[in-house]
Formats: C-alpha cells, structure tokens, sequence
C-alpha cells in the first residue's frame, strides 16, 4: 500500500534479485544474522514437533472414531469459504477505490482497512449479540409478527464465514490496493489500445500481475482462519483448532494437542509450497514509468453502485458492531473506566508499538537476507513464517517452553557460575513477551517488506556504490526512503495484531501487565459480554491511531 | 491525584521531546541525516515507552505471594487487595486458562515464583496433582473450613466457593412437578425443549464426570445421547446463551450454574425464568443431591513461602473472605458457618452431591470421550 513520491524518483522494474552471493564481510553477518532469525523462529515448532516422540494412540484412534471426519471438513469449508470471500471483497473493494472515481471513494479508500481493527472474537460476540435469537432484532421480529414468525438459529456455517471474512478481507485490501496502485497505467492503456475490454483488462492484466499481492494477503487471512479459536467458539463452531483446545484443556493432553498442531502447520506449508510452485517462474515486472492516475469516471448509476457496496460491507464490517458496542457500554455505564483503565490503554499501545519495531526491523533484516540468497536458502528463510498458523496458546506455549529452557540452562548456569541463587529472568518479562509476538508475526511483516523491496532494482543499489555509497549510506538514503511504505503497511498490520493477540499476552505477560485484550478475555470468559464493551471499543479506537497514522504518513491519493 | 500529575508531565515531557526533534528534523538538510534522526526518534520514543511503561508494572518482591489464577481478575483482586490490607502480605497474579497456567508451571518446576494455583473446576487441580505440581498442606482452619468432599484426600487442594450447576426451566411454560433429575431430562417429554451448552466447557465435563460415578458409563452414554436427541438448538457457547433462548421461547429447560441465573435475573427481574434443584429425593443416584464443582486452589510445590501461602488459603477460607466471594458472583461459601445470601436464599435450600469433587477430574477424560460418541459436541 502507501505509494510515496519518492517511488517517482526511482522507478520500479524488475524484480531484483542479486543472484550470487560474493562473500562479503556483510554478506555474512547478514547470513548469520537471518540464520539466527530462523532458527529463533523456528524454535518453538520445534518444541511442539517433538511431542511426536510420545505415544497418543488412544487419543488418535478416539478422534478418528468420533470427530476428525468432522473437524477436518469444517476447517476445508471455513479456510475455502473465508479465501473466497476474502478474496472477492478485498480485490472489488481495492480495484473500486483504486482505478474509479465515485462519491466518497476518497474517505472509503481509507476507512475499508478500519474493519482490521476489529478483533475477530469481537466481531463474532457483537454479530451473535445482535442476530441472535435473542437479540434485538429477532425479538422485535417477533414483537412485529407474533407467534407468526420463526426464530432462526444464525449460528451457521455461512455467517461464522462471513464474521471472520469481514474481519480478514483489509489484508487483501490492503495488498492488492497497493499492488494496483504501483501498476502503472501505460500497461493497462496497453491493454485498451490493442483491444481489450474493461473487463478483459482487469481480468486478464491488472489482476495476473496484483496476483503476488492478492495471494499474500489471503494467505494471511486463511492463516488467521486457521488459527482462530475465539470467534468460532462463540459460534460453538468446531474446528482443527477448537480440537487442539479441547485436547490440551479436556484431555489434560498437551501432546496430542501439539501433534494436532503441527499437522496444522504442515497442511499450511504444504499449501504455501503448492502456491508458490504453480506461479513457476512467472515473475511480474512493472512498467517503469509512474504518473498522474487516470480514474475511471463511473456512470450516475455505477458510482451509486459502487458506493452503495463500500458503504454496505464498511457498515456490516465495521460502523454497525462499534454503534453496538457504544450502545452497550452506555447501557453499562461508564463507571468503570479508572486510572487503571488508562494503564490498560497505555500497557497496549506500548506492547503494539515496541513489538511492531521490534518484528519489522527483523523482517527486514530477513528480506534483505533472501534478496542475497539461492533459492534453496530463500525457502529455509521462509520457514521463519509459519508460527502465524499455529494457534495462539500452543505457539505461546512453545515459546515458553523455550524461553523455560533457556532459563534453566544457560542462564542457571550463569547465575551458579556468579554464585547466586538462580532465578528466572525470561519468562515473565517484556522479553519473552515480545519474542512471542516477533515470532507469531513476522509472516504478517514480511509480506509488505518483501514485496516493496522487490521492486526496487540492483542497478539503483549498484549506480549508488558506484558513486562511492557504504552500506549504512545506502540503507540509510536509498533503501529506508525508498522502502517506506512497505515498512509503514508492515508496522500497521503487526501493531494492530498485536494489540488484538490474546493468548500469548496471557501467558507470558510480566505482572500487572494487563492489556485491553486481557481484559475483554476476563470479560468474555465468564460470559459478561456487555462488560467488554467498553475494552474492545477501546482496542477498536486505540487500533485506529497506526492506521490513521500510517495513511496521513503516506501520499496514498 | 499524583498518579494523573505524574502521567500528565511525562506526557508533556514526551511532547516537548517529540516537538524538538520534528523541528530539528524538518531543518536537516540531507535526506541521510533526515532518515537517521527519524530513526532516532523513533528509537527514543521506544525507549521512553517501554522506561514508563515498566514502572507500572509490579516488581515482585521475595516476601510477596504470587497466584496464577484461572479465576478472573475481577472476581480475585478485591480479595487479594483486602489480603495485603489486614496482613501486609502483597499479592501479585497472573490471570490465564488453567492450561497454560498449569503447562508454565511444571515447565518452571523448581525456579516457579507461582505459589498458589487457583482453578474455577477441581478437575484441573486433581490434574495439577497428578502431574505432582501441587504441594501438600496440614491445616487445621481448612480442614474445619473446608467440607472434606470439597477437598483434596490428600490436602493438595481446597474448594474456595461452591458452584452449583442446576435446572433452569421457563417458569410459564414448564410445571415444577414435571421436573425431577438431570437424567429425566432424557425422556420424551422434553424432545425438542432441551437447551445445552457446549460440551467443551468443563462445567458440563464435570457434571456428566459425576454422573459417570453415580450411574456408570452405559447408564450415562444413554441419558447423554438422549439428551442430545431432545436438544431444540444445537449447544450454545455459554450459560447466558441458554437463558436467552429459553426467555425466546426457543426451548423450555435447560442446565446452568446458579449464578449466571443470578446475574441474568438482576438484570432482568421480569423475564419468566426460575431455577430448580434435580435429584432431590428418591434412592441412591435419582436422590444424589444437586451437582456441585468448586473453584479451588493449591499450595504449589516450587513455593518457597508456603507458610505464607497457606495464610492466604486459611484467609480465603475464613468467614470474611468467604462472605466477599459470595457476594462478588453469587457463588456458594464452602465455609458452612456462612449462610447465602439473601436473594440466593430465594432459589431455596437443596442438597448437594457429596462426591469427593476431584472425583470429576479422574472421570473427565472418560466424560469427554463419552459426549464426543454420543454426538454431544
């Protein structure tokens, strides 16, 4: 997203891929500095992949007896039916706002990423709270038909696929909106001039080349699908997840749930490497020229269309679960907030903030690691990815296991070499805490890095240590400026995230380091859903602030 | 007051830094220098952040107690609060599911700083037990406070309040001679006006754990698959979800824990709802007593202040505390010197099961595997 002028400077054209590597002094601090990311990231999959060293037969066979026909189908039809819609709402709402002109596609262009706000689990607790059959709406349904009218259970399949594609479609957006923006118009007049349909055009040019873009961004939602464990327990909606849950939680077994787990990741992996085999050696380049937009003036009726659909999928998204929530904090009273209100707040920006820092300045690290690598190297990098699968609490769980074990070797053996009492100094504190989030969420960081650096050529690189530029000069006055808008989408969606991210905060916070999504957990968890309003309201608002920062930061128009 | 005076001056603090370097920022001429100093700032400002942001964190301190606590912030922090207040004794808590907690516990092992784990169910203590996390503990005051059938045989644990996991049933539709027990639900009459949560909360692990005890497993499976079969909505996510639905006239009865009936009804004194106490008379299982579960809590074994760890259970056991924990969430004391509140009261007297509670975490695994084959999901 977030196209800059100084993308007019330097113009885009291929993708720049230093083939060998020349063993530089920084080439390999940046090898061994990518390599530890790896392997960092890659540390707590590797605990839950051990639990296959114990024996979970029984476990295994009761699953088959019973549910997984079951699980394995919702989850097809929920990772299917989320990637479907996720797709179609996120490239129809990224083209509209992108190549026409309509009535408030200004304001639009930036108010459809607000839904990424919003938790998931809010959503979903909002969506029931107000469609249920005991909810406003079917109550006055009833009032209005009498015993005429039929209650209708909306906890379905469809409704629990939409709640999670409305909260997941601003990646797609935000990618493929991106990705449409730095297509230069010339290769669509192209397209126009030697014949083809409007339709043709975007079917046959824009949409192949966003295809990286679009790609990135659904891989993303699907990941989260998959991971999601708040939002379809509201809907009591059983999942891979939900099972690796009941497993751990039920069966007091955390090894089968660890093995449930890493089958997860490796169907994700598996669909990754499918993915990115059947786009071959295709690679996209982009045209190098950048200039004033042209924007399709859409018909009287069109632009009604057009804004008609924004405005609905904004509203359903977004507009209508925040006017639910201030409805129910008013209702509620707003006693409750205090100074420790105000510590919540602060605690979960601080934690968003450092951990968006934190995660963005490694995945860049990272992409500039694999511009440098072979291709072989360039997967191994990959891997570093693959913890935004795993559910929340076994990933949190991983890291504590190997933070735990760091912990009782390395540093015990430290503090008996002092000859002081050991105690631990990783679990519990701002460190691990901020690991956990790193790890979860560099996937989410390397796809905006990645891709703006991508378009950036070696010649530039080259033209500018021709001219006698260091390495620091050339990261800190060619790349940074020139990588902005990647690192900004980048540091957006982990900030966001973060703030959202719920079972690791639990489990490897310091004391007293409550975040907003703490506290609506505690709300949630004995069932006072009015009572969480305020929180996710808050976490709502507060989730605001980096997108609207984000989008005044960058000359998007 | 000078909390907000602090908070106010950093803030401007922070201000007045952010504005120097903007300003030093938009004079730098290069881009170099204009990038590096963003850097900067930004570096500063994380630096700021996370300086500030650790000062409200709690230090723990060796004398202080640390609790991981499946039982939520606010249903334990006015408790702790009065704790530090009559005895000087600072509290701090972490606050998660009892899975994680107990998993971060037995990692920790020795070097664990928790030394008090507190659960909403017994089964996740009697786990605890097993996995040998839990310490045991010789005191008088609990042994008298605390019903032997609310504790651990072997003193690992100890109920702190008693939950109650009843019948609710819609006052206008449904008679009270046609209720009896939990297994009755089961029968004909109630095809299609049965509302159940979900089976992965462990409140309805527990309940069909003891039912297991009572009855066995055939007897169970039967009553559980007919139950099912009698389900209006497939399960809910959660008590409230039930009462809702029964109010929607879209089922007539329905299991639930007294105090979400009690919270619901406060809010909503009109709505046509009452609770009914099952198995009350009759022989053996039909006449068991009302099912109970306990939120609980053990000395861990890592704690190198069990004495004072101890102190805080007798405390929570006590007649005070245990008045506060009835009144924070309507939940009965285990303490028998304490009589329920008055509008608990109104529900009316009943008799509870007297099963040993850790009984429910020995059956749970078979509990589960049961509902899973009888399609109770």
């Amino acid at each position: 997203m977030l196209q800059t002028n100084q993308q007019n400077l330097i113009s885009p054209s291929t993708i720049a891929v230093d083939g060998g590597s020349r063993p530089s002094k920084l080439n390999i601090l940046i090898t061994i500095a990518c390599t530890a990311i790896v392997i960092t990231a890659l540390m707590p999959i590797l605990v839950i992949a051990l639990s296959w060293t114990s024996d979970q037969t029984s476990v295994w066979q009761h699953l088959i007896a019973t549910q997984l026909s079951t699980l394995l189908r919702n989850s097809v039809v929920l990772v299917v039916g989320v990637a479907f819609v996720v797709v179609i709402l996120g490239v129809s709402l990224a083209w509209l706002t992108v190549m026409c002109e309509f009535p408030g596609r200004r304001w639009l262009d930036w108010a459809l990423m607000l839904p990424m706000a919003m938790p998931a689990y809010v959503l979903a607790f909002v969506v029931l709270g107000i469609f249920d059959i005991a909810g406003p709406l079917q109550q006055s349904l009833h009032a209005w038909f009498g015993d005429a009218y039929q209650h209708v259970d909306v906890r379905g399949e469809p409704v629990v696929i939409m709640v999670l594609a409305l909260v997941f479609y601003p990646y797609v957006y935000m990618l493929a909106r991106s990705a449409f923006l730095s297509q230069s118009s010339d290769v669509l007049e192209a397209a126009r001039v030697l014949g083809m349909g409007r339709s043709a055009t975007f079917f046959r040019v824009a949409l192949p080349m966003a295809r990286p873009a679009i790609v990135a961004g659904t891989a993303l939602a699907v990941m989260e699908t998959l991971a999601d464990f708040g939002a379809v327990s509201v809907f009591n909606y059983d999942t891979f997840t939900t099972a690796i849950y009941k497993s751990w939680f039920g069966l007091f077994n955390i090894h089968a749930a660890s093995q449930l787990a890493s089958l997860l990741l490796l169907f994700v992996a598996l669909g990754l490497l499918a993915e990115r085999s059947s786009r071959g050696r295709a690679s996209y380049h982009q045209s190098a020229r950048l200039q004033h937009r042209y924007r399709h003036k859409l018909s009287m009726i069109q632009a009604m269309l057009a804004c008609g659909y924004c405005l609905t999928v904004l509203a359903v998204a977004f507009i209508i679960p925040v006017s639910q929530l201030m409805y129910w904090i008013i209702q509620e009273g707003i006693a409750t907030i205090d100074l420790r209100y105000l510590n919540l707040l602060w605690r979960t920006l601080t934690l968003g903030a450092l951990a968006a820092l934190l995660t963005v300045s490694l995945a860049l690290l990272l992409a500039f690691g694999k511009r440098r690598a072979t291709a072989k190297v360039r997967v191994f990098y990959s891997t570093a990815s693959l913890g935004y699968a795993l559910p929340g609490s076994v990933l949190a769980v991983g890291v504590m296991l190997s933070f735990v074990f760091i912990d009782q070797t390395l540093i015990a053996a430290v503090f008996a070499w002092l000859d002081m009492p050991a105690r631990q100094m990783l679990v519990g504190s701002v460190l691990a805490l901020l690991a956990a989030y790193w790890v979860r969420f560099l996937a989410v960081a390397a796809g905006p890095v990645e891709s703006s650096l991508e378009r950036i050529r070696n010649s530039v690189s080259e033209a500018a240590k021709s001219l006698g530029a260091g390495p620091v000069r050339l990261l800190w006055s060619i790349y940074l400026p020139m990588l902005r808008p990647g690192i900004l989408t980048a540091a957006v969606l982990v900030f966001v995230d973060v703030m959202k991210e719920m079972p690791a905060t639990l489990l490897l916070r310091p004391f007293g380091w409550d975040t907003l999504a703490v506290r609506i957990y505690e709300m949630t968890s004995e069932g006072e859903w009015y009572r969480a309003a305020l929180p996710a309201l808050t976490l709502v608002l507060a989730g605001l602030v980096p997108v609207v920062v984000a989008v005044k930061k960058s000359d998007i128009r | 007051m000078s909390f907000i005076n602090t908070i106010s001056e950093l803030m401007q603090s922070i201000i007045r830094i952010v504005k120097n370097c903007i300003t030093q920022l938009s004079t730098a001429k290069t881009t170099t220098l204009r990038y590096a100093s963003h850097f900067a700032v930004t570096l500063l400002m994380a630096l700021i952040i996370l300086a500030t942001g650790g000062c409200g964190g709690s230090t723990v301190a060796p004398e202080d107690l640390v609790v991981y606590s499946a039982r939520k912030e606010h249903l334990i922090k006015p408790l702790f609060d009065q704790f530090t207040v009559e005895t000087g004794i600072r509290v701090h808590y972490v606050t998660d599911e009892a899975g994680p907690l107990l998993a971060r516990l037995k990692a920790e092992g020795e070097q664990s700083q928790a030394d008090i784990l507190m659960t909403v169910d017994a089964g996740n203590l009697w786990q605890a037990t097993e996995q040998g996390v839990l310490a045991t503990v010789e005191s008088t005051v609990l042994e008298k406070n605390v019903p032997s059938h609310l504790r651990d045989a072997n003193n690992h644990w100890f109920g702190l309040t008693i939950r109650a996991r009843t019948i609710v049933y819609a006052s206008d539709r449904v008679k009270v001679d046609e209720l009896s027990t939990y297994e009755d639900l089961a029968g004909q009459q109630w095809a299609g006006r049965l509302c159940l949560r979900t089976s992965k909360k462990v409140y309805n692990q527990s309940l069909v754990a003891l039912m297991i005890a009572a009855l066995g497993e055939q007897q169970t499976q039967r009553v559980v698959t007919a139950w099912v079969n009698n389900l209006a909505l497939p399960p809910l996510s959660n008590d409230v979800k039930v009462m809702e639905a029964i109010v929607a006239g879209q089922c007539d009865v329905g299991i639930v824990n007294s105090y979400y009936f009690g919270r619901l009804m406060r809010q909503y004194p009109e709505y046509h709802l009452a609770l009914y106490w099952p198995n009350q008379h009759g022989e053996q299982a039909a006449g068991r007593g009302v099912h109970v579960n306990v939120s609980a809590a053990g000395v861990t074994r890592a704690s190198r202040k069990q004495d004072k760890a101890v102190a805080l259970l007798e405390w929570l056991s006590d007649i005070k505390a245990q008045q506060m924990l009835m009144e924070l969430n309507q939940e009965f004391a285990v303490n028998p010197q304490v009589k329920p509140l008055p509008e608990m009261a109104a529900w009316g007297q009943f008799k509870a099961d007297s099963i040993n509670v850790g009984e429910a975490g020995r059956l749970q695994v078979q509990a589960i595997k049961l509902m899973d084959r009888a399609g109770y999901h």
